[in-house]
Order: C-alpha cells, then structure tokens, then sequence
C-alpha cells in the first residue's frame, strides 16, 4: 500500500484517502458550451507520469488536499493544501500547522 | 485421498536415529506420540513431522502430481515438494517444516487407496498421453462432457481434505514500523539486525526457519560456535524484534512488507503489516536439484537436506550412499555421512568432469549408475550442483536479475531502490567473516538511510511535541565488494529427468514444449506449468531456464528467467483475511428494538429494524391511528454562518435564500453531470444556523460534497470564500418519527414549549423543545408517509427515554413501532421516490419527475448546465406511478416492462424491446392491490398508457402508468388529518436518564479479566464540544494547542487539536452548558469566523490505559505508536479497526494512556473490537466515568 504526503497529518496510507480525481478546473457555467461541461465532467489527461490530483483524507484531517503522484511509480510528492495554489510551507512551525516538507 | 487402507501396525521404532548431535534441535529427554496413515509413531520436541517419520524408517511421504510417482525427501525444509501432508482437518501441511505436536493424525494426500498401492500410478505407464498441454488438448471437447471430466479430474487434484466442521481459527493481524526489516536470519541476516540496531535502528529479524541460524545451524563446531555467538548477542539486543516461523511474503510500494508469522499459541497464522524503513533482504542460496534419469526417487536427496537431517534431528537418510558433488557443501555432506555410520559407496566429484547419469529403482534408490559405466548399489543418492538466489523480494522491488554463468546462479540485479538493500550469500560469495563483515556495514547503512527517512517522518506530522529534531548526519557506510566464487553450471545430465517436482514437468517435457512452440519462458511456465507448483519456482525455476535454453539453443543469460511474484511463500487465506473489521452501526434505540423482536434489516453500516413482525399491520397502524419508527440513521448536518444560503443554492436544484426561521424546505441534490445525488429537508433553526437532512446512505457523501466546496472552489482563500462550517451531527441525535392520524394527540403528551396547533405549527416547520422532559429536541413537521407526523431529534443519550415515553403514553392510541418496510411500503404508496431505488445512475432530475423543483433561473447551482441542456432536448426516461390491471399480482422489483399497447391495442415500438422497469413495488395494505413506481421510456410515459411487464416467469402482464405518483392520497389532505383535536397538556415522563455509546442500557458488560495490564473506561459522560475557527487567527492562538497536539486548559478541560481550525474540547460530565458558554466567549473575537457544536451526545468516547495499549491498538491501527512520532500529547484522526476514530494519547503516572473517539452510532462496535484486540494481553473494564484530570 503506498502512502500519501498529506500536508497535515504526514505520510499516511492510501486507504485512509478517496480519490477525487485529476485536478480540473470548473468553467464558468454561465458561459460554458455542453462540449466545454462534458469536458470537465469526463476528460482527463491520464498522462503516464507526473500528474496533480486531488484527494480527500476522509479518515484524517478530512481535507481536501492535493498531490502531484506519478502514475507509473507512484511516488507521490508533497503536496498543496487546497484552496491555495503556493506549495505549503515546510519550514513554517507557529501557524499551528504542520511542517509538510519530506513526506517521502 | 487419505491413506486409510494400513491398519493395526506395531508401533514404529526410531531405527534411524543417530546418537546425540552436537547442532541438534530435538529435546531427548521427552517424548511424543502421533499417527503416520494409522501407524503411531514416536517424535521428540523439535522434531519435524517428516524428521520423526524419517526416524521411524519411512521413505515415501507423498504421490507426484501426475504420474503418482513416489516421493520422499527431496530438502527436508519447507519448500520440499514431496511431503506436503494432511495434518488432522489442515490439508497442504508443509510437513518438513512442521513440528510434532503429541496425538496428531497425519495422512498422506493424493493417494488412492494407499500410499503404497496407489492406482492412479497406473499414469506412469500412460505417461506419453500426460504431456504438457494434455488437459488442453483431450477435455476440450464436447462442451457438454465437461463437468463429467471435473468430476474425474477433481480426484486426480494434488491437494488434501478439507473439513467443512473446522472452526474457524483466530487469524490475527497487527502492524509494524521497524525501521530495518531483516528477511533472513541467517549469519548475514544476524550480522546485519546487529549493526543496524547499535547503529540506533528498530530492527525486525524475520526468520524462515524455527530456530535464527541459517546454514550455520546444520554446520560443524566451527560454525556452531559462531551461531551462539550471534544468537546471543542479538537476544541481549533490546533493539531487535525476533519472529521465527515467519516469513517476508513480499515487498510492496513503500516498503510495504506483508510478514506471516507461523505457529503461535492459539494463532495458526498471523499477517504482519510492516511500514519498512530500510529492507535487507538475506534470504540466503537455496540449493538446487539435479536433472537425471531418477532423480525423483525417493533417496535421491539435496546435501543440505543429509546435513539437515543429520545434524539437526540426528536421522541417518540411508544405509549406503552415493554424493555427487561440485561444491564444498557437498563435501560437507559427505564427510557427515561418514561421521553419521552411513556408507559411502563413492563421491563423484562434478568439479572434474564425474557424473551421474541414472538411478536405478522404483520406491527406493537401489543402484547408481555413474558417467564411468560403473553401476553402485546404494540407497542414497545425495546431490550437491549448485544454488539459486531466492531474489523475490528484490524483484519486487525493481531489480532484475543477471545470469553470471562463472558462478552458474543469477545475481540479483541492478535497480534497487536505495530502501532496499542486500546482504548474505543471495549477495555475493566469501567466508564466513568475510559475509559478515559486508552485512555489518549493509546493516549499518540500512540503519542510517532508516534513520534519515524517520526524521523527514518525523517532520511532517504534527503529532510530534515540540520543534523537529536536527537532521541526522551520520555520513554513508562503504560497502564491501563480495565475489562470486566460480562453480560448474550443472542443469541436466546425459538423461531426462523431473525438473519440477511439484506439477511433474520433466525436461523432456520441456523440450517436447519447445518444440510446438512455446520457446519463451513465460511461454513455458503457463504451458507446462513448470514453477507454478507449491515450490513456486524456488527449486526449479533455474533448472526450467536451463533446459529451455538447452532446447532453443540460446544461452541461460538470452532465455531470461520469470518473474518472482508475491507471495514469496504461500500464506493461507485466513491469513490474508485476518480478523475481519466490519464496522456495524447502533441507533441509541437498539435495546428497545431487541426486547421488542424486531427482525434486523443491514442497510449499509447501520442495523436498522425492519419490521417487528407483521409490516402490513404496522401500516395499517400508521393509516389509522399512530406509529414510530427509529430514524436515527438519517443524515443530519449542522450548518453554521452567514453563507448558508449561498451554499444551499449552490448545491440543491431549488432555491433557498427566503427560507425563514422556523420553516423547512424540501431539496434534491445533483451531482455536475445532472444525475440525482441525494435529498433531504433542510431547516433553519435560528439566524445563521441550518440543519440540514440526508438520506441515510447518502449521508457521509454529502458531508463530504459539503467540504469539498466550501475546501475548494469557496475556500477562505478561494476569490469566493463562505462563512460556513458544517458539522455531522447524524448520530448525536435519536430520529423517531411519529406518523399517524393521531400523532399530534401523542406528541401533546410528552412536548412541552411549542404549541402543536396546526396554525402555530404547520406543515414544512422546524421547532426546538423539550420531549418527555429532554431539552434541547428538535421536532420537524414532515411526512415521508403521507401521514401528519413529526419528526423528532432527541440528544442521542436520552433517545431509548423519549422511546419508550412515546410507547408508553400512546398505549390507548393505538401507537405502534413500525420498521423500514412498513416505511417503504407506505412512502411508496404516498408516491415517495427513493434515490438510488427509483433512480440510477443515469437518472438525471427531470427523469426523475423534479421538473417543479428544478430553478434554471438561478444564475449557477451544481450540474446547471447539464440540466439545462436536458431540458432543452427531454428526458429519456421518466419515473411514473405504475398499476398492475391485475391487483392481486406484485411484480418483482427490477422487473421489465417490454412493450405498450395504445388504447386501440397497437403495440407501440417492437413488442421485445425493454422499455423500462418497475424500481419499486408492493402490496397496499391500504389499497390493497399492488402498487409500483417504474422508470418508463418517456413516450410510454403519459399518465392512462397501458404498458406490459415481463415478470421474471414468464409471465406477461398489463398495467397501466397512474395519473400520480401518489397512489394513496394524492391531494395530501391527510397531512391535516386531525386539525381540530385538543391538544396537551404534556404529561410527567420522569426523569430521563442519558444513556452512553458503549452502555446503552446502562451497563457495561462484565469485566473481562483481572490481570489488569489494560483498562478500559468508558469516558462517554464527558462533555464534547467542537470549536471550528480559522486555524492561524487569534482564536487559534487563545485556545493555544495546535492541530495534532492535545493539552490541558486552566479549567482542567482537555482541548485537543482535532483538525486543522478544529478543535474538540472535554470537560467534565456536569459542567457542558458552562463550557459551551466559555468557548463561546473565548471564540467571539472580530473578524473570525468561528463557531461552536456541542457534540456530547454524538460521540463515543473510551480510554484505553496501561502498559499493554500500543501492542493492542497496533493490532486495529495501522499508525506508528512510538514514542517519537506519537509521544503524550499527540493527537490524531486514522482508522481504528476500520472506525474513523479520534486517537489522544493521554498518558497518567507515567502509564501509556489513549482515549479513543467515533461516531457515537459506532462506538459498541469499536469497544468489541477493542476488547477483542486487547485480549491477549489481559484487559479490565471500568464502567466509572472518568474525570478530565
């Protein structure tokens, strides 16, 4: 079972996250045409490697967090708290946050 | 097949068993007694069953796989394909493995009617018609032979009998996180676990074999004396875990690492989940069989096998043997011989050119015929030709193996990752000192990589007290180079002979494969299933590769070898089950429900009642008088803050920003692409406080689709951020609905402080008030039945009070309990869709008949655009009210509906077509007919429009589409069904008595044990209330513990940093209301946004206590309990027992303490499982309520 840098609590199991899929923008959805939709409803990019996603540790700190994880060797980097679009910060320790650099 | 033809022999002697050995491994001084086909034979402890049986004289163990040749020992380890034996009830033991214990049966398999006079050895004479691919070929055809043939081929399976009376056995499970996982404990594998654990490592040592040791264990004075060296400086080792009769079964992503752990008391298997920092894999060389004619017969033995056999358990293998040898320990082997009174005819030494070429005998070695012509009578054959590297977990971890023909074996490879390392003689080749010096440094480096790897651990959780420690420095160890020592390649000899003993491949066989064309070796190994047996390739895999090479022409380094797979040895299936978690889930009504006999209905987690013995007449009760039903597993979020309304225009379809306090609204929830997700009421209870309702199984994926939008797209720091905090709050409440014509007659007993009067409190109205003396409830007008009926919330604790009040004052009203399918029977009635029943999906809301609810005029809602566009363009499908013309007949749900007929009779559209189905049926109690709901292709789907519905019989019958939904009451006058009856005043119900998780009846179950190294209490009484503010304001820095850490307030409560911006705070059981009012005081500060939830009644909460918790919650958790990572104070969410569960270490008086926290809904259950983890280690209870401090 692999493990995922969650940016809270640390390495954890995979098991302990769902998979909320490939991070993919919502259009607009006053102006978006039905092909626009259905591409943000069904198409992904399934590269074979480096991909962001975004993961829910439901049995965790039950955020949504998100992962950069390669699809072939799996490794996952440490990853963004959502919401933000900075990478965390890993040397902050007095937000009452945890550090999130060396997940792996 | 057992053997059950042998009966009434005199007792077996020892005859073969040699005078004391020095490496010995047997207890002379006391004796056991166990059968061997019905013949009772003598054992020592720390024999094996083989071992004692090979004591005893005995030669043959086994039938093969195909030719029902016989067997006997072959390597006298666990991977021995030859004496793979039933034991008792337990079929496929590894019997050479196997230790005796006293009064055992053990029978041979595979043979019919006995060992000795099998008669599907008649296969030998046959053996041309068994040639790779046979079962292909001849059972193919005709299809309808085929389970004539099962039959027969079944009783030619090589496997045992299994009893289906066995109890199931307790399989246990727990996990680890050794910072270095030694596979092997060998001389390399001690030397390695050594240096790690003095290089500050937590070392796990995993050992095949009974006894730590390897090969030095079957060797002379010399090696023995190193071995109690090594043995006992890694017992004085306090750093190193030793499991013995354990195996690494694989290497997985991260250095997982499943270990088997064989043979505890009370424990057949136990599955090891290890979270490995660094793995050294030092498995050793595993030695490898001989291909020449005979070589299956039994007396043709490996020499480690002799020297196993000699050394360990002092049987002599034969009278007069034969060695051929190309290695050192073949000359090992036969200098033991010779020690063990064994004659030795001859030594053909491989390494100059001498050879063997057949044996000659049947079931037994009687001659050996050498490559010089000479023909030597003897009846032991012993082999020493060289070594495969068991390099299965180093595949595993990316390392592909090279063939190096100078030391005729593969090596492992490059591409290891720097977590896996490699030590021992699977490694390289050199004395003794000279292994165990390069295994000191790889040990010494595995800890250092370890080391680094639990500091970057260590620094991303925030579990840990204090700053992160300062990296470590330790600089990389050099690792010696080791060599390979050059050996003959011997594969085959001038014969054909058995390559792979399990599944009776020869290398015959192998070239007759080649020759039609299966000249890969993956090719190969499926074909003729040559490393596919119970050996799984250990003893033959390099055999296979040889041969097949020989036969293609190509050299072994161009063959290639296959790939070692997980497991590397077989586990048994209750190993890989473990115990099974299987959470269940309790209303506080529970007890009720088991007095009252109600039969138990599983919807998802929670167990609900279905009905308490005659659905029908609990409808009919609800109909016409008054009914209760326990609700509790409804969803249920509190919604908190000024954007609610935002937030529920977002997600339901309909609109919601003019709802008033005091009134209810009903929505339905879709998903992006338009399809119904869920639904519910919602209500608003004050300002800016919601609660919202759910379906019961769609209630933690709301919860969850709440949070990702107020996590993402409305973030505090998205361009859009909401003021919103939603917190479930399903089982803090009891639900009971109340419905009936005289329900608000029922209600006016127990409700004090709202006024039931239909114009005080209309249909779609929320109020909060007190219920047979219990504050604080929450009472909605709705009605799922169609009936007037209330809604009831009841803090959790106090729900089996409010129940049997109601029971109790409605006694001359007629009131009943009902169950769920008397509710589903009477919403379907009342033309109630149920999401997930009548729709799919597929069913999108417009199919789904919410063509009224659906606002397009609201400028953005989830899955708009989708709906939208459905509208534009139709439905497909439509969810319609449905009719049998016959009343009497309730078609089957899921039964189709395959064709219409107009008015005038034409059928519409093709008379087989499958226009829709039934998704809801049956009887009426009220109407009685049947009554249906159906999905029906839109144009059938007119009110009036008779359709055919297939019954799964055959059976074609009409109905006909319903102008409602509704079958029963389709104006809803029944809402308001008593308007005028007078009403209250409430009644005295007593005093209620809060009732906790794990006591819901007041009482804990006895104490367990008394040994007392683990106390569990039950904390439930506390007072639980849940802060939500931003987690880096000033409240964050008033309430001063951060996430992942957990300490005490001035006023004694216990504040743990539950979740980022989240805080749960404990105080004691008396003092809630004050406490409350404190954290409301110390979170109003301007400009937060924060909020407070009391959850006292919605959790469960225990403490675990004393010096046993780690191991025990290790068994149920799969979190690293060390004092580093989770020292006093941390605190954290994970899965206990497959239970999201709060874990706050709490230690007292220096004893490790935790206290463990759920849903309140699965709290019984995670006690069970507790108190089942905790066994083994002696456990009390203590049902007194703690206090905080």
């Amino acid at each position: 079972m692999i493990q995922l840098p969650c940016p809270w609590c640390g390495p954890r199991n995979v098991a302990e996250f769902r998979y909320s899929g490939e991070v993919t923008p919502r259009p607009d959805p006053a102006t978006a045409t039905p092909e626009q939709w259905r591409d943000y409803l069904y198409i992904r990019r399934n590269p074979s490697g480096w991909v962001d996603e975004t993961w829910y540790h439901g049995t965790g700190c039950r955020r949504f967090i998100r992962v950069s994880r390669h699809t072939v060797s799996n490794e996952a980097r440490p990853a963004v708290r959502t919401g933000t679009t900075a990478p965390v910060d890993v040397t902050s320790t007095d937000s009452g946050a945890p550090d999130a650099g060396g997940a792996r | 097949m057992t053997d059950q033809s042998v009966r009434a022999h005199p007792t077996a002697t020892s005859s073969h068993r040699l005078q004391a050995q020095p490496g010995e491994v047997i207890d002379r001084t006391r004796s056991l007694r166990f059968t061997w086909n019905g013949r009772t034979f003598p054992a020592h402890p720390g024999d094996s069953i083989v071992s004692a049986l090979a004591a005893g004289g005995e030669r043959i163990f086994s039938r093969s796989f195909k030719y029902h040749r016989p067997r006997g020992i072959l390597s006298a380890d666990y991977h021995d394909p030859g004496t793979i034996l039933q034991v008792d009830d337990e079929p496929n033991v590894r019997a050479a493995h196997r230790p005796v214990t006293d009064g055992i049966a053990v029978s041979s398999q595979n043979t019919w009617p006995s060992l000795r006079y099998d008669v599907k050895a008649a296969n030998q004479l046959v053996g041309r018609f068994l040639a790779p691919g046979f079962y292909y070929k001849t059972f193919i055809k005709p299809e309808r032979l085929w389970p004539a043939y099962e039959k027969v081929l079944a009783r030619f399976a090589h496997a045992g009998r299994i009893s289906p009376d066995t109890p199931h056995g307790y399989y246990d499970k727990r996990y680890a996180h050794p910072d270095v996982l030694v596979a092997g404990g060998g001389p390399a594998g001690m030397s390695a676990a050594l240096a790690a654990a003095r290089a500050g490592a937590g070392v796990l040592l995993v050992e095949e074999e009974h006894q730590l040791g390897g090969h030095l264990r079957r060797g002379g004075p010399d090696e023995l004396a190193v071995l109690a060296e090594l043995r006992a400086a890694v017992a004085a080792e306090p750093g190193i875990e030793v499991l013995t009769n354990s195996v690494a079964l694989a290497r997985y992503d991260d250095n997982w690492v499943p270990v088997v752990q064989r043979g505890l008391p009370g424990i057949p298997e136990r599955l090891v989940k290890a979270r490995v920092g660094t793995l050294v894999v030092a498995p050793g060389l595993i030695e490898r069989p001989y291909v020449f004619a005979g070589n299956d017969v039994p007396g043709v033995m490996l020499s480690t096998a002799v020297r196993r056999l000699i050394n360990l358990y002092a049987v002599r293998p034969g009278e007069r043997a034969v060695v051929l040898t190309a290695n050192a320990e073949g000359d090992a082997a036969a200098q033991d011989l010779r020690r063990a009174g064994v004659d030795v005819a001859a030594v053909v030494d491989a390494r100059r050119g001498e050879d063997v070429v057949r044996v000659h005998g049947r079931s037994g070695v009687r001659a050996v015929e050498l490559a010089d012509g000479r023909k030597i009578e003897a009846d032991l054959l012993v082999t020493a030709t060289g070594w495969t590297a068991p390099t299965s977990l180093l595949n595993q971890s990316g390392a592909r193996p090279v063939y190096l023909p100078r030391a005729a074996r593969f090596t492992p490879g490059d591409g290891l990752p720097d977590e896996v390392m490699v030590a021992g003689g699977i490694a390289g080749d050199g004395d003794l000192d000279r292994l165990r010096t390069h295994a000191e440094a790889v040990g010494a480096e595995a800890a250092r990589r370890a080391v680094v790897r639990r500091h970057a651990k260590l620094t991303a959780v925030p579990t840990r007290a204090g700053e992160a420690p300062a990296a470590p420095d330790g600089q990389p160890v050099a690792i010696p180079e080791l060599g390979f020592d050059a050996h003959p390649e011997l594969f085959r000899g001038r014969t054909h002979g058995m390559v792979d003993f399990s599944e009776d491949v020869s290398s015959k066989d192998i070239h007759s494969a080649v020759r039609e064309g299966y000249d890969s070796v993956e090719l190969l190994k499926r074909y003729t299933t040559v490393t596919m047996g119970p050996a799984q390739g250990k003893l033959e895999t390099v055999n296979a590769v040889a041969v097949l090479a020989e036969a293609t022409g190509s050299t072994i380094a161009e063959t290639g070898t296959t790939v070692w797979r997980p497991m590397y040895t077989p586990p048994t299936l209750g190993a890989l089950a473990g115990r099974i978690f299987e959470p269940v889930r309790h209303s506080p009504m529970q007890p009720a429900h088991d007095r009252l006999g109600a039969a138990p209905l599983v919807a998802g987690q929670w167990i609900r009642p279905d009905h308490y013995g005659d659905p029908a007449a609990e409808v009919r009760a609800v109909r016409e008088a008054v009914g209760i039903i326990d609700v509790t597993p409804i969803g249920k979020l509190d919604l908190r803050g000024p954007d609610i309304p935002e937030l529920l225009n977002l997600l339901y379809v309909n609109k919601w920003s003019k709802l008033e306090i005091g009134r209810v609204r009903y929505g339905v929830m879709c998903a992006e692409d338009g399809v119904v997700f869920d639904d519910g009421v919602t209500g608003r209870l004050a300002d800016d406080h919601y609660l919202m309702s759910t379906t019961s199984s769609g209630a933690g994926a709301v919860w969850e689709w709440v949070e990702n939008w107020l996590q993402t797209e409305h973030s505090p720091e998205s361009a859009t951020p909401w003021k919103v905090h939603v917190t479930p709050v399903t089982t803090a409440y009891a639900s009971i609905n109340v419905a009936g014509p005289r329900s608000r007659e029922l209600m006016g007993r127990l409700v004090s402080g709202v006024d039931l009067s239909d114009e005080a409190f209309g249909y779609m109205n929320v109020r909060t008030g007190r219920v047979a003396g219990v504050d604080d409830c929450v009472l909605w007008r709705i009605g799922f039945t169609g009936e007037l009926s209330y809604e009831v919330h009841v803090p959790a604790g106090y729900g089996l009070h409010v129940w049997e009040a109601l029971l109790e004052h409605g006694r001359d009203l007629g009131v009943r309990p009902f169950g769920v399918e008397a509710q589903r029977i009477l919403r379907l009635e009342k033309g109630h869709f149920i999401v997930g029943q009548d729709t799919d999906g597929l069913t999108k809301a417009y199919g789904a008949g919410l063509d009224p609810l659906v606002k397009l005029d609201k400028p953005d809602f989830v899955g708009k655009p989708e709906l939208a566009w459905q509208h534009e363009h139709g439905a497909p499908s439509r969810l319609v009210g449905l009719q049998l013309v016959d009343g009497a007949v309730v078609p089957p749900e899921a039964s189709q509906i395959v064709a219409a007929r107009s008015d005038s009779g034409a059928y519409i559209g093709s008379g087989s077509a499958i226009r829709g189905r039934v998704t809801s049926s049956r009887m009426s109690p009220t109407l009685n007919r049947s009554v249906c709901l159906a999905q029906l292709d839109a144009d059938l789907a007119e009110p009036g429009t008779t359709v055919t519905v297939r019954l799964p019989d055959g059976r074609h019958l009409p109905a006909r589409v319903t102008e409602h939904h509704a079958h029963v009451d389709p104006a809803g006058e029944r809402l308001r069904a008593d308007a005028g009856v007078q009403v209250g005043p409430a009644r005295d119900c007593g005093t209620p008595a809060a009732r906790t998780a794990l006591a819901p009846t007041g009482e804990l179950p006895a104490t367990v044990d008394g040994s007392g190294s683990l106390r569990i209490t039950d904390a439930g009484p506390l007072a639980k209330v849940l802060v939500r503010a931003p987690h880096d304001g000033a409240i964050a820095a008033a309430i001063g513990v951060r996430f992942g850490r957990a300490a005490r307030d001035a006023d004694g409560a216990l504040v743990v940093g539950s979740g980022p911006g989240e805080w749960l705070v404990l105080g004691g059981a008396d003092g809630r209301d004050e406490l409350v009012a404190r954290l409301e005081r110390l979170t109003d500060q301007p400009g937060e946004f924060a909020s407070v939830v009391d959850l006292t009644h919605g959790r469960a909460l225990l403490r675990l206590h004393g010096a046993a918790t780690a191991a025990a919650l290790a068994k149920v958790c799969a979190i690293d309990l060390s004092d580093d990572v989770t020292p006093n104070g941390a605190a954290l969410r994970t899965s206990v027992a497959k239970v999201v569960t709060d874990v706050v270490r709490d230690d007292a008086d220096g004893v490790p303490g935790y206290l463990l926290h759920c849903e309140r809904s699965s709290g019984r259950y995670l006690f069970d499982a507790l108190l089942d983890a905790g066994a083994e280690f002696g456990m009390d209870l203590d049902a007194h309520p703690m206090t905080t401090s």
